[in-house]
């Protein structure tokens, strides 16, 4: 087990820890059912190439958004970046070791939160920090627990189940458990997706603020140019699937800390935001055209 | 304005409607009392068998065993409360014993798919067996009536519990094994922390119905075994005392519908919200 760093001094900038990643060929084949089985009942699919030949590498402290049109394999690299999926082909590398699983050096925030509903909030994150740092004893576990939860400005609400909570507050609550095993590397699949238009803002400025005390290299999966253009350092856009690949990666220069209200006068954002409306409406209309032909 | 508008809305009701609550109760009363009626003249009428008991002779036998529920004269002539205690006990002890097996094997079944497959043939083949079948195999075993009625609540508890658990534990929102993996949680963690209370709710609604079977089959055991409820109904069946039946069939049914209530408790507090 990794150890947790200094914790007491209660400035975790200073000790936050992060890492190089580097996603080299990466593919991802999903095989169809073409056994003679499936072939008698008539069920029989063809193999999908999700993804196909990924090479990006990301530099320690950096934050990363990835952007691209419905179905084109985000949540698929993300989920293999997790662990939770191995690539078809190619390798990872976190700070050049190549990663087997899944493991406690990637946090990971989930779209529908995660959250398990038979823990109150508190438990929640004390599940996560008991199963990375058994060794800590309970007082310390308590004290990372609430550190977390009041960097996400849920003071108060330790003792609630997740039922009893919006889908803001439940998604403060992952990004807390995410952060509270101190992981190298933070992901995000479509966190805000499943909220409502201010919700949704409200988060994008609670986690550009906690980025700014914690540094982590972020990958953050999202359908939003507003979203990706207020965090990130670069993003990487992806064309349409089967086989999607890395179409561009810009870079937004952006200083920090940003005001989401002031965005619009940084240099440059006018052009970035007209580069990303044109390649998504691009891609999605691809999409849009292929589905069309292949129901015809 | 607006106060005069609240005022007018919230004395409507006040005016004599009933809420469905209300209606339903009332016409529970009335089926009630038509029934109570309707047997009662029926016998002053001799509309039916000599044998049958009148409805206000039944209320006053059912009141007498209600009311002095603890004596004992004897193993053939005890009080209706020292009768059910017995038949409570069986139905607590062979339950314990089938949840004890039915939850562990669920579990195991539910996360291996060989396991599974190994077992489920004995389990296809064994659950469809009424549980009273096993009664004759229980005494020549035990040689005891006391631990057949266990055994014969055992087996009938099992089936429902082992394939509720089982459900429960292969249909796990693979979300939260999701956060266990990326968590780096170590196979009997995510059991115990995430699997069983994820599956809680499946598993105690099939204690639920394990416990409401055990509590049918009780009856029809204790008729073949003695002691308990179900050979008070025999007992008095043979000294021809229809009341003492009736009585005990309320009483039955009383004490069956306690049970669920109680284990429909504990599955609102397993839930959290995730089903209820």
């Amino acid at each position: 087990m990794r150890s947790y760093p200094i914790f007491k001094t209660m400035t975790p900038s200073l000790q936050s820890t992060t890492a190089q990643l580097s996603i080299q060929n990466v593919s991802k084949v999903f095989y169809g059912r073409k056994r003679w089985t499936d072939q008698l009942l008539g069920q029989t699919s063809e193999d999908f190439l999700a993804i196909a030949d990924i090479n990006l590498d990301i530099e320690p402290n950096t934050f990363v958004s990835i952007i691209g049109p419905s179905g084109c394999g985000k949540s698929t690299l993300l989920n293999i970046l997790a662990g939770l999926s191995r690539p078809s082909t190619g390798v990872i590398t976190i700070n050049g070791e190549p990663i087997q699983g899944p493991g406690p050096d990637r946090g990971v925030v989930f779209q529908n939160y995660a959250l398990m509903p038979w823990m109150t909030v508190a438990e929640n994150l004390l599940f996560a920090i008991e199963t990375v740092f058994p060794h800590l004893s309970l007082a310390e576990q308590k004290d990372i627990a609430q550190h977390y939860l009041s960097l996400v400005g849920l003071n108060g609400a330790e003792a609630k189940h997740p039922h009893e909570l919006s889908g803001g507050m439940k998604q403060r609550v992952g990004i807390a458990r995410a952060l509270a095993i101190n992981p190298q590397i933070l992901l995000m699949d479509e966190p805000f997706g499943a909220l409502d238009a201010l919700t949704r803002g409200f988060l994008q400025d609670e986690v550009e603020r906690i980025w700014e005390q914690e540094r982590k290299t972020v990958i953050l999966i999202t359908h939003s140019i507003e979203e990706a253009l207020l965090l990130s350092d670069k993003i990487v856009m992806m064309t349409r699937g089967p086989a999607a690949k890395i179409a561009e990666v810009l870079h937004v220069p952006f200083p920090r800390p940003r005001k989401r209200e002031e965005l619009d006068q940084y240099p440059h954002y006018h052009e970035l935001k007209a580069a990303m409306e044109q390649h998504l409406s691009r891609e999605t209309r691809a999409v849009e055209a292929a589905r069309v032909g292949r129901s015809r | 304005m607006t106060q005069d508008l609240l005022q007018a809305t919230a004395s409507r009701p006040s005016k004599m409607t009933l809420n469905t609550d209300q209606k339903a109760f009332i016409l529970f009363l009335t089926i009630l009392l038509l029934f109570l009626g309707f047997w009662e003249l029926g016998v002053k009428l001799k509309l039916f068998l000599p044998i049958m008991p009148s409805a206000s002779q039944t209320i006053q036998d059912f009141w007498f065993w209600i009311s002095n529920p603890f004596f004992d004269d004897g193993p053939n002539d005890k009080g209706i409360g020292l009768l059910l205690l017995t038949s409570l006990r069986r139905v607590a002890l062979g339950f314990l014993i089938g949840s004890a097996i039915a939850i562990p094997l669920g579990i195991l079944i539910g996360l291996s798919p060989i396991v599974a497959k190994a077992v489920d043939p004995f389990i296809q083949v064994l659950r469809p067996v009424s549980p009273l079948a096993w009664l004759p195999l229980g005494l020549a075993l035990m040689k005891d009536s006391e631990k057949t009625a266990l055994f014969v609540i055992a087996i009938t508890s099992i089936w429902p519990t082992l394939s509720n658990t089982i459900f429960g534990v292969r249909n796990v929102d693979s979300s939260y094994l999701n956060v266990a993996r990326t968590l780096g949680a170590s196979r009997w963690r995510t059991i115990r922390r995430v699997i069983l209370p994820a599956a809680a709710p499946n598993i105690v609604a099939g204690l639920r119905v394990s416990l409401g079977i055990a509590w049918l089959v009780i009856v029809a055991a204790e008729i073949l075994l003695s002691g308990g409820i179900g050979y008070f109904v025999w007992n008095e069946w043979n000294n021809l005392k229809i009341t003492s039946i009736i009585t005990a069939i309320l009483i039955v049914g009383l004490v069956g519908l306690l049970l669920d209530r109680l284990f429909g408790l504990l599955q609102t507090r397993v839930s959290f919200g995730q089903r209820s």
